[in-house]
């Protein structure tokens, strides 16, 4: 079955499948952690797709289009810090605006850029080390965002488990009520929280728009903000399970992808709805059983914060 | 400085007041938005919100509000129920898609016979594959625990892909020359959806919205199931020690919700769409829960929620041929109307005063 399947050039192309959710994923922890339920990943995925691809289409820069990425999704996402901090709006709801909000204003802004090549987003030069036998081409090839990625993992690890910081933002999550008797300010916290998320998920946007598909269409992202969420659920809230999950998903993707091309017997259909259904799968056995996700869940998960005193 | 202060109930006022303006504050910034994009601000919004009405061409646009409120107000109904209870279906879109493909598939296997008895099996298997659909996210919820917002969610994606291996493979038209797409209804009478009453745009879909629109307003007012819905999502504890079976309020709320949908989706696709079609869905499903939320989540407010954002999509449509306003302006000033409808409901449930000077 994965006959004329290179495993070197299949584990490469996982790595870089995986970059965009990874990213997201990642950003949407700390929210999460910070006791915020964000759903408008979707939204901030494609908002910075779209300012991505136009930053490195007008400036000629992947990298300036990097950081446009990053700035469309930290923009969107402060709408959602205003209306569910400042607004007291619900969670889920807001977060479903962001989404739909979102996926219409890109469609908007990425008008004149259909069809349109981006700049290219070379791999970062390790000289010799690329030319190793498989391991040159699994880990010496690849474009910078993909070290990156997987940095942001450690970096929010370690943020998380060693940084003051990092415990601040846990108890926050934990018990905005605690926190705030502790002289925290609850809402700055999140809202920085929020901000960090949507950047993440912008850079994960622009990295699908000029790297992995690269060009602009509408609706771009198909699912990955959501398959981005479902992946916080699947790791249970810990950076390195998400890098796993992120991981198994991107293979998954390649995989299917890879069967597609090679003209296995699996119709083209059930082979593109795989992502979904695994992804329901992999909720289904995360979320029951001796393994509940659930109980490790932040305990002030989606709900607002106001004091009253 | 001015500071929040909850109140102790929500304010009946603004509970009313706020989707108007919510609405206002929408044309506001849409107008903004239309003016960046360089048209008349004036123009654009005279366009989508009084031209299908009182214009040139409103003896035929009229009657396309219906068409479009119709699925819309039939969709949000039944996702309401669930907001209410904290049950977020959002893959009503999935569900919508399903229960076409289910309909059409009843109606198209039967053809070309001819009996009356055609079209209410279509509904009644229209609304078994919306529910079917929503079945799922319901059954892994109270079996598995599973987030019904991301499995309801990723099932959209399935059923698209589903519903073009159906217009491209199971229910594609034989005599279609290899084209995708199913038969069309409309040359086959006993499984149509036509307008009932000529230039109203009224079909069988319209009338079951406002059935749905009436039989959920007095399940919310005189049932006991409304009742438990309205509890579990005021005070879910309370809920819990007055008996309310949270397992059994998802499966009825899922299960409303994605019958209604599957309805939805079969009237649409035997009426105004008239054939299965890789993209004969609209977005409706999504849409609908922005008419959800301006409706405030009351069957009587989705009603004028729905009629409004139908409005939105005819005069979008009549903005994008006249004016050169792109379509996806409308889908933005769509989603721009939910943001502002949340940001609005802070006055509901906070009173804004003048903060004291507090000894710190």
């Amino acid at each position: 079955m994965f006959g004329g399947i290179d495993p070197a050039l299949l584990i490469a192309s996982l790595m870089v499948a995986s970059v965009p959710i990874l990213l997201a994923a990642t950003g949407e922890l700390v929210v999460e952690k910070a006791g915020v339920l964000n759903l408008g990943v979707e939204g901030m995925m494609i908002m910075g797709a779209v300012c991505g691809f136009i930053t490195a289409v007008v400036t000629g820069s992947p990298a300036l289009g990097f950081l446009g990425g990053a700035a469309g999704g930290a923009g969107l996402s402060l709408l959602f810090a205003l209306l569910t901090q400042v607004m007291q709006a619900n969670q889920v709801a807001s977060g479903l605006a962001l989404t739909l909000f979102g996926l219409g204003l890109s469609s908007l802004l990425g008008q004149g850029y259909v069809g349109i090549k981006p700049p290219h987003t070379g791999a970062v030069p390790f000289g010799p080390l690329a030319d190793i036998p498989f391991f040159g081409r699994v880990i010496f090839g690849h474009d910078p965002l993909v070290y990156l990625s997987v940095l942001a993992v450690a970096a929010v690890w370690i943020f998380l488990r060693n940084a003051r910081g990092g415990l601040i933002l846990r108890a926050v999550g934990e018990s905005h009520e605690a926190a705030h008797a502790l002289g925290y300010k609850v809402r700055r916290i999140r809202v920085l929280a929020i901000l960090f998320g949507g950047a993440m998920a912008g850079l994960g946007g622009a990295y699908i728009s000029l790297v992995r598909v690269p060009q602009w269409t509408d609706g771009i992202t198909a699912g990955a903000g959501w398959i981005a969420l479902a992946i916080v659920v699947f790791a249970s809230w810990r950076p390195w399970r998400v890098l796993l999950g992120a991981w198994l998903f991107g293979g998954i993707t390649v995989l299917q992808l890879n069967l597609q091309a090679a003209g296995s017997g699996i119709p083209v259909e059930y082979l593109s709805m795989s992502p979904y259904l695994i992804t329901i799968l992999v909720l289904v056995i995360m979320s029951s059983g001796r393994g509940r996700a659930a109980l490790n869940a932040p305990a002030s998960l989606g709900q607002n914060f106001h004091a009253a005193r | 400085m001015l500071k929040l202060e909850k109140r102790p109930s929500p304010s009946v006022f603004w509970g009313r007041a706020t989707p108007v303006l919510a609405v206002a504050l929408t044309m506001m910034a849409g107008s903004l938005m239309f003016a960046a994009l360089g048209k008349n601000p004036f123009e654009a919004i005279r366009t989508i919100f009084w031209d299908p009405l009182f214009g040139e061409f409103a003896w035929y646009l009229r009657g396309q509000l219906l068409v479009k409120a119709g699925p819309l107000i039939l969709i949000a109904v039944g996702l309401s129920l669930g907001f209410r209870a904290g049950i977020w279906n959002i893959g009503a879109e999935g569900q919508y898609i399903m229960g076409a493909i289910c309909g059409a598939a009843v109606g198209l296997a039967a053809y070309p016979t001819e009996s009356w008895l055609i079209f209410p099996v279509m509904v009644l298997a229209g609304a078994f594959g919306g529910w079917v659909w929503a079945m799922i996210p319901a059954i892994l919820k109270t079996r598995f625990n599973t987030n019904e917002i991301l499995v309801s969610l990723m099932l959209v994606y399935v059923a698209e892909t589903v519903l073009a291996m159906a217009s491209t493979g199971f229910l594609r038209n034989p005599d279609g020359a290899g084209f995708p797409g199913s038969r069309n209804f409309s040359s086959y009478p006993a499984a149509a959806n036509p307008e009932l009453i000529a230039g109203t745009g009224l079909h069988w879909g319209g009338v079951a919205a406002l059935g749905a629109v009436v039989a959920a307003y007095v399940l919310l007012q005189r049932h006991i199931l409304g009742f438990q819905i309205k509890l579990a999502g005021q005070a879910p504890r309370a809920a819990r020690f007055a008996g309310v079976s949270p397992k059994r309020l998802v499966v009825m709320c899922l299960g409303i919700a994605g019958a209604l949908a599957g309805l939805a989706g079969m009237f649409e696709v035997t009426g105004p769409a008239g054939q299965i079609s890789i993209d004969f869905n609209s977005n409706y499903g999504f849409t609908a829960i922005i008419v959800a939320f301006l409706g405030r989540l009351n069957p009587v407010g989705i009603l004028f929620a729905g009629l409004l954002m139908a409005l939105t999509y005819i005069g979008g449509e009549m903005a994008s041929t006249n004016l050169g306003l792109p379509s996806a302006a409308i889908q933005a000033f769509q989603g721009m109307l939910l943001f502002f409808l949340l940001a609005c409901d802070l006055l509901t449930n906070f009173r804004i005063v003048p903060a004291r000077k507090e000894v710190r």
